[in-house]
């Protein structure tokens, strides 16, 4: 039995990896967006670029402009004179935040009254105009405070664990990690049955003395070491290229993507044994993909969603993954709460290779 | 050129794209999928964060700084005793954050010099915690104000900042993803279901039955687009009637140029969609390679979630290449601030150009012969 399915798992690599143009594909573009795509993807905001609007003519005012340009994130980019312009600047995009000081700013802050400014920020992203709003605060409120009064407002101490400096690549790596992974292994398997079946060559699977459990394990097992090899290509990457720590072990790491590609295995074949066409085949991975990769707390929390998209984030195998891969990268997350996070994708791994396996079959007969 | 010609090609790509429910779910069921995924659950702010207070010696104050904590929309706070059951909730992911508080938090509130308190926050989630570190500050000194006001500190002046967000005054996420996300959603029929069109014809072999045809080059690939071409403004229809009847999102600009800027991106990524069936011959590669080149970076590169300028420099010359960029930039002007023209017309230059650009260069590629 064993000559048997080498044989087909040999055929299965063949078919994947023999051909330069889909080589480059499964192996290439993938790294090529490890590349990329996580400078890419940062939340934080810097370079905002700021125009000034200012009607008052004494020192403090240039104080404070000073303290916005001293900012890393702030740079200053121009003066406007008139209320106009700061509609035609902002309306053209030709700044991110203006900053309005009144006549009568420097007085006030020399009576020891308020001294208003208004701040007017760009709400086209919405994102980035919180965060500014919160550097503003900061800014703000440090400029406020006269030196003697320093010690009564003293801020909290901050710290960061696991990530000190909170770099947005430590946080987006692991994470990618998981995409990657997912969209190869389930490329490469939703298309396995559903190419021989465009082309007309399942039938001819079917009439070698293959069994069908072997045929199951023969469109399996390929998926996995395609799968695991690139993801210890993306983890070196992560560690040696990126200086990601790998504050776990590395073997529950693993672990953790062997069960992770076998659940992404079942659901690829399970597409595949429903799909007709390739392009049907190509569809139904992207159905999937997507959904998983919006719900499984790469980019934003899942506590933040709606509940009942929550509930719906259980059935995400990625959603399991990303906790193992960003808990052991950064966290060395125990092995009882790595554990609790494999059995869910082992269920769901379990679930759809069987209904993989008897999808082929009611196709059989 | 010839009408009946094009007319019967026409005909033929739409049977089969309609004969197969894959098309349809992908051109009008994913763009609903991924308005009511960004719609509802894909918030950037955060809010009912997990944290824990640790509260080591509870005093009138301290009670009266957890109850801020407690009264605010961003925290779902638990008390704690002791540093140590904070430190291993944290580890385990069960808390993304601890505020702990010293032991003399009422001495050292009145005795300056020395912090109060401490926030601990967990970086593996460093966009979180960005936002955590602000949160606190913003309850902390909340706290210090309205104890200020009840007398037990002396206020000073200062300065009083006036805030507007201009064009999305709530400052709504859907307002800035919705439009953004009309971009991704057009390059699923635009590039996605194009790239398969001429790829799978040399799958199938029936690329011999259009090549003996008397169709010309040029015919055989117009009969390809139009259907599309047809399908994407139809996703875009469904997805801009979403956007301001469910989501209510304002359409402050033009219609018109919604739809104008729409027609010319399609055309581009047409363009790239036809190019990449007409180069690879192959489905497989085919659809892989129009997620990598145009899915994914209009997803990632076009500054409908990540801003561009905070990209590096390099990653930000390369998406100029990404035609998405140009379309996202249209659409958050033409829908939040209304026609700006110093906006509107470089972009829907640089479209068209790409648009011209990827058309010549698939019909450049599709030789009527076998190799």
């Amino acid at each position: 039995m064993w000559r048997r399915v080498w044989a087909l798992i040999l055929k299965e690599l063949l078919a994947v990896l023999n051909d330069r143009k889909s080589r480059i594909v499964i192996v290439g573009v993938p790294l090529m967006q490890l590349l990329i795509f996580p400078y890419a993807s940062t939340f934080e905001v810097t370079a905002i670029r700021m125009a000034v609007f200012n009607e008052d003519t004494g020192t403090a005012s240039h104080d404070l402009i000073a303290a916005f340009a001293s900012a890393s994130s702030f740079q200053v980019t121009g003066h406007v004179a008139s209320e106009e312009a700061v509609r035609e600047t902002v309306e053209a995009g030709r700044a991110d935040i203006i900053l309005r000081i009144g006549e009568s700013f420097s007085a006030d802050l020399a009576r020891g009254r308020m001294a208003p400014v208004q701040v007017i920020v760009d709400g086209r992203n919405s994102n980035t105009a919180l965060i500014t709003l919160n550097y503003v605060r900061s800014i703000t409120r440090d400029f406020s405070l006269p030196p003697a009064s320093v010690n009564l407002e003293m801020p909290p101490v901050e710290r960061s664990l696991y990530n000190p400096n909170l770099l947005s690549l430590w946080f987006i790596l692991p994470g990618l990690v998981g995409i990657l992974v997912l969209v190869v292994t389930l490329s490469v398997t939703a298309f396995s049955v559903a190419r021989e079946k465009e082309v007309g060559t399942f039938e001819q699977l079917l009439v070698t003395p293959l069994h069908k459990h072997e045929i199951a394990i023969g469109k399996t097992v390929p998926g996995l070491i395609v799968g695991f090899v690139e993801s210890l290509v993306f983890i070196a990457v992560t560690v040696w290229f990126y200086g990601v720590p790998m504050a776990g072990s590395l073997a529950l790491l693993l672990a953790g993507v062997v069960v992770f590609i076998l659940s992404v295995v079942g659901v690829g074949l399970a597409i595949s044994t429903l799909a007709q066409t390739q392009q049907q085949a190509l569809f139904g991975g992207f159905f999937f993909i997507v959904p998983s990769v919006v719900l499984s707390g790469f980019a934003t929390p899942i506590f933040n969603m709606p509940e009942w998209i929550q509930t719906l984030t259980y059935l995400n195998p990625l959603r399991y993954f990303i906790v193992i891969s960003r808990g052991v990268f950064l966290k060395d997350l125990p092995a009882d709460a790595v554990a609790a996070q494999i059995w869910p994708m082992a269920v769901i791994a379990l679930a759809t290779l069987l209904a993989a396996a008897l999808l082929v079959r009611r196709r059989l007969y | 050129m010839n009408a009946r010609r094009i007319a019967a090609l026409v005909r033929k790509e739409f049977a089969q794209i309609l004969r197969d429910p894959s098309s349809l779910a992908i051109a009008f069921i994913m763009p609903l999928v991924l308005l009511f995924l960004f719609g509802f659950a894909v918030t950037l702010d955060a809010k009912h964060v997990r944290i824990a207070i640790v509260v080591p010696n509870a005093t009138a104050a301290t009670d009266s700084l957890v109850g801020s904590f407690q009264d605010n929309a961003y925290f779902k706070p638990v008390v704690l005793r002791q540093r140590q059951p904070a430190e291993t909730a944290l580890r385990r992911g069960e808390i993304l954050a601890y505020v702990a508080l010293h032991e003399q938090f009422e001495a050292r509130l009145l005795r300056p010099s020395q912090p109060p308190l401490q926030v601990v926050v967990d970086g593996s989630d460093a966009n979180t915690g960005r936002l955590i570190f602000g949160y606190v500050e913003q309850v902390w000194s909340q706290w210090l104000e309205l104890r200020a006001l009840q007398g037990e500190r002396p206020g000073s002046g200062g300065l009083s900042v006036e805030s507007r967000v201009w064009f999305n005054p709530e400052v709504r996420s859907e307002n800035f993803l919705v439009p953004g996300l009309m971009a991704v959603i057009m390059t699923l029929t635009g590039a996605l279901l194009t790239s398969l069109l001429v790829a799978r014809e040399y799958d199938r072999g029936t690329i011999e039955t259009l090549f003996v045809s008397p169709a010309t080059r040029g015919e055989i690939l117009l009969g390809k687009i139009l259907p599309t071409f047809l399908l994407g403004l139809g996703g875009l229809a469904i997805s801009v009637a979403m956007a301001v009847t469910l989501f209510e999102v304002p359409l402050r600009g033009s219609l018109f140029i919604v739809f104008g800027a729409g027609a010319l991106f399609l055309l581009a990524t047409l363009g790239m969609g036809l190019l990449i069936s007409t180069t690879t011959k192959n489905q497989f590669v085919a659809g892989q390679l129009a997620i990598m080149t145009t899915f994914l970076p209009a997803f990632l590169l076009s500054g409908f979630i990540f801003n561009i300028a905070s990209m590096p420099e390099w990653v930000q010359a390369l998406t100029y290449l990404v035609a998405a960029r140009y379309l996202v930039e249209i659409f958050k002007t033409v829908f939040l601030v209304g026609d700006v023209w110093s906006i509107v017309l470089p972009n829907a230059a640089a479209l068209a150009l790409m648009a011209v650009g990827f058309l010549m260069l698939s019909r450049w590629r599709t030789r009527k012969r076998l190799e």
